[in-house]
């Protein structure tokens, strides 16, 4: 069946995760496939930095089982040749190069005198260059943004050159161009290196959009599992974040319209979206029956311009919104 | 400051051997130094007790300035790799706090009815330091093995240190003046009363430390990283824990047993060797706090021994006077301190 045509890369067996006296996560039967991005997601506290380090061997299960397919013997020291992670402890010895703290991933490889080979270091260069941070690469770790910071614990997994990474949290605490930095780069390194990757993050947009798999773990001790469309179109997602306010089906938030005033919106495409979208959100009801106002969005000649009731126009739609307020009151 | 590492390297060396040679012409007896390099190559001197002055204080006194700098350097330094923490040094241990109960318990015994030893010789106050010494480590092992985290084991450490200095005070407070002196001049430090067989015996104690040292230099490198990441990377935590413990056990017994409680010196060197050679490398790191040990120890006993008078400094004054700086600017400048 589908089994057969994927490989799979870690298999739990009724694996019961968490501390003596606090189960976090009970029972689970997961899969992690080579070539897939997954995307590990779930309320604060759940449990999902414990059960990735329970996955990555950092911490013992409580009970249940963990088979590392990719690893003919089971013996956990050879483990650190077959699963790299990216944690979110804190470095602290800030005089180290970004060279420095990549090529200590190459330590499962060293022998007791951790001397660099030529290889090692030819490995190195190369995930630098793949991941975009030649740049970085004797500048010291206190001299670097979070977000390089970052870049550079993924390119020091990389050259663990596993079959398998873990990273807890990994977009944390970064700007929206260095999330999608880095998820575009854990999605490249799952389809074209063939990678299992297994991701926590909070980033629910980012994750729908990128990964292959979602895991979601509920308040129930489960996890469960399914592609992202699926997850949300069987209301999964809205059951375990329970949204105050946002439609995951059509991706808004809601917004109560308290002005009670319909208008009559005319435009097309982004410029009608956006319009709605501030219409809406300052309480006016969007609709051709019984409008109040109607709105016209001109686009003629570059300029864009909203023309209310055919008479005034509007440059800016802050302005429209404050002329429109100052009438209804 | 941009030097080569060749350079840096030149500097250090000959820093060593530049202090090595000042270190032994300077003292109470005004040698000239052209009779100090023939007696160092073999020849007599134009005075004959010079060559017993050179090789039976003065080059012995050297010795042991370079072995236990060395060992109390290489011993602050693996702990404040182990624990992650800039003010670690070698005593957080509590091992020379062991090494002072015991002699405390050997010097002022006779207050508590039971005299162990009516004149505590020299060698019977270097069994005893390493029995003091040798059973906190035990203790810290014991517990370490139930312990999973490091910062709980520097815990123990300082935990171990107060309640012995503790200890100390109740029996100082019980003993004869002429007894607690006796303490107190232990507690100074002392370099200089080391004999050819003595400064053997340390040498093979510091050798030792220093090799277990030298094996877990892949493993000092990778705690940097945190348990976690060194873990992940293949590092066997408890281990290389033990080797590491065991090694900084060795190298702080043995020359506290030799030249009594030396502070300061293993906290700051490994802080000095970093500002001139830039690095987190401890297959670099290694050799040059050894040799940076060596020098600032000769350093601070030439002060110590005041040239041009006949006056002895304690040591361990000498050495907290130039450390307690250094600590203090690593305070300061906390933000740029990194282990």
């Amino acid at each position: 069946m589908e089994k057969d045509l994927v490989k799979t890369c870690i298999e739990t067996l009724g694996l019961t995760v968490g501390y003596k006296d606090n189960t976090l996560f009970q029972g689970l039967s997961l899969n992690l496939n080579a070539g897939e991005l997954v995307c590990f997601m779930g309320p604060n506290g759940v449990g999902k930095s414990t059960l990735i380090r329970t996955l990555a061997g950092l911490q013992s299960p409580l009970s249940g089982q963990i088979a590392y397919k990719t690893s003919e013997s089971q013996n956990p020291d050879d483990l650190p040749r077959h699963l790299a992670v990216v944690l979110t402890d804190r470095i602290t010895a800030g005089n180290m190069t970004a060279a420095d703290v990549i090529s200590f991933g190459r330590y499962p490889y060293l022998n007791w005198t951790a001397q660099l080979s030529s290889n090692d270091d030819d490995i190195l260069n190369q995930v630098l260059a793949k991941i975009r941070i030649e740049h970085l690469k004797n500048k010291k770790l206190h001299e670097l943004s979070d977000g390089q910071v970052q870049m550079v614990m993924i390119a020091r997994a990389v050259v663990q050159d596993t079959p398998i990474i873990l990273l807890d949290e990994p977009t944390a605490h970064l700007d929206l161009n260095n999330r999608l930095e880095i998820m575009d780069l854990l999605k490249q390194l799952a389809h074209n290196s063939n990678k299992a990757i297994l991701v926590s993050t909070h980033e629910l947009d980012l994750a729908i959009q990128t990964a292959d798999i979602i895991w979601l773990a509920g308040p129930d001790k489960k996890i469960t599992t399914g592609i992202p469309e699926d997850l949300i179109l069987d209301g999964t997602f809205d059951s375990i974040f329970q949204f105050k306010g946002f439609d995951l089906k059509t991706g808004r938030v809601h917004h109560e319209p308290h002005r009670g005033v319909s208008i009559n919106l005319r435009g097309m495409g982004h410029e009608y979206l956006w319009t709605k979208n501030a219409l809406e959100r300052n309480g006016f009801i969007i609709s051709e029956h019984n409008a109040a106002h109607l709105v016209n969005i001109d686009q003629g000649d570059g300029n864009l311009q909203w023309t209310l009731n055919g008479e005034i126009k509007f440059s800016s739609l802050q302005r429209l919104l404050q002329f429109l307020e100052s009438k209804v009151h | 400051m941009q030097l080569t590492r060749f350079t840096r390297w030149g500097i250090l060396l000959g820093l060593l051997v530049l202090l090595f040679v000042l270190n032994l012409s300077l003292g109470s007896v005004n040698i000239p130094f052209g009779d100090i390099l023939r007696i160092l190559f073999g020849e007599t001197g134009s005075n004959e007790i010079y060559a017993d002055i050179i090789w039976e204080f003065r080059v012995t006194k050297a010795l042991t300035c370079i072995l236990a700098g060395s060992a109390l350097s290489i011993g602050g330094l693996q702990m404040q790799t182990l624990f992650r923490n800039a003010l670690a040094g070698p005593d957080v241990l509590g091992l020379s706090s062991g090494a002072s109960l015991a002699v405390s318990l050997l010097i002022m015994s006779q207050a508590t009815g039971i005299s162990l030893l009516s004149d505590p010789s020299p060698w019977a106050i270097v069994m005893a330091a390493s029995i003091g010494a040798g059973g906190v480590f035990v203790i810290v092992m014991l517990i370490s093995k139930r312990l999973r985290d490091n910062t709980s084991l520097l815990i123990i450490g300082l935990m171990m240190g107060a309640a012995t200095a503790s200890v100390v005070s109740v029996l100082q407070f019980l003993s004869k003046a002429e007894d607690q002196q006796a303490y107190l001049l232990w507690t100074f430090g002392s370099l200089g009363s080391l004999s050819w067989v003595e400064i053997e015996i340390l040498f093979l104690i510091v050798i030792t430390g220093l090799l277990i040292g030298t094996v877990s230099v892949k493993s000092l490198n990778a705690w940097l990283l945190g348990d976690n990441y060194a873990r992940s990377i293949g590092i066997k935590l408890s281990q290389s824990r033990l080797l590491i413990i065991l090694s900084t056990a060795i190298l702080t017994g043995g020359v506290t047993a030799f030249c009594g409680p030396i502070a300061f010196v293993g906290l700051a060197v490994p802080h000095l060797t970093k500002l001139i050679i830039k690095t987190h490398n401890h297959r670099i790191l290694l050799p040059a706090v050894t040799i940076s040990g060596a020098i600032l120890m000769l350093f601070c006993d030439i002060i110590a021994q005041l040239p041009g008078s006949s006056y002895v400094l304690p040591i361990n004054a000498i050495t907290a006077l130039i450390g307690a700086p250094v600590v203090i600017w690593i305070v300061l400048k906390a933000k740029r301190v990194s282990i």
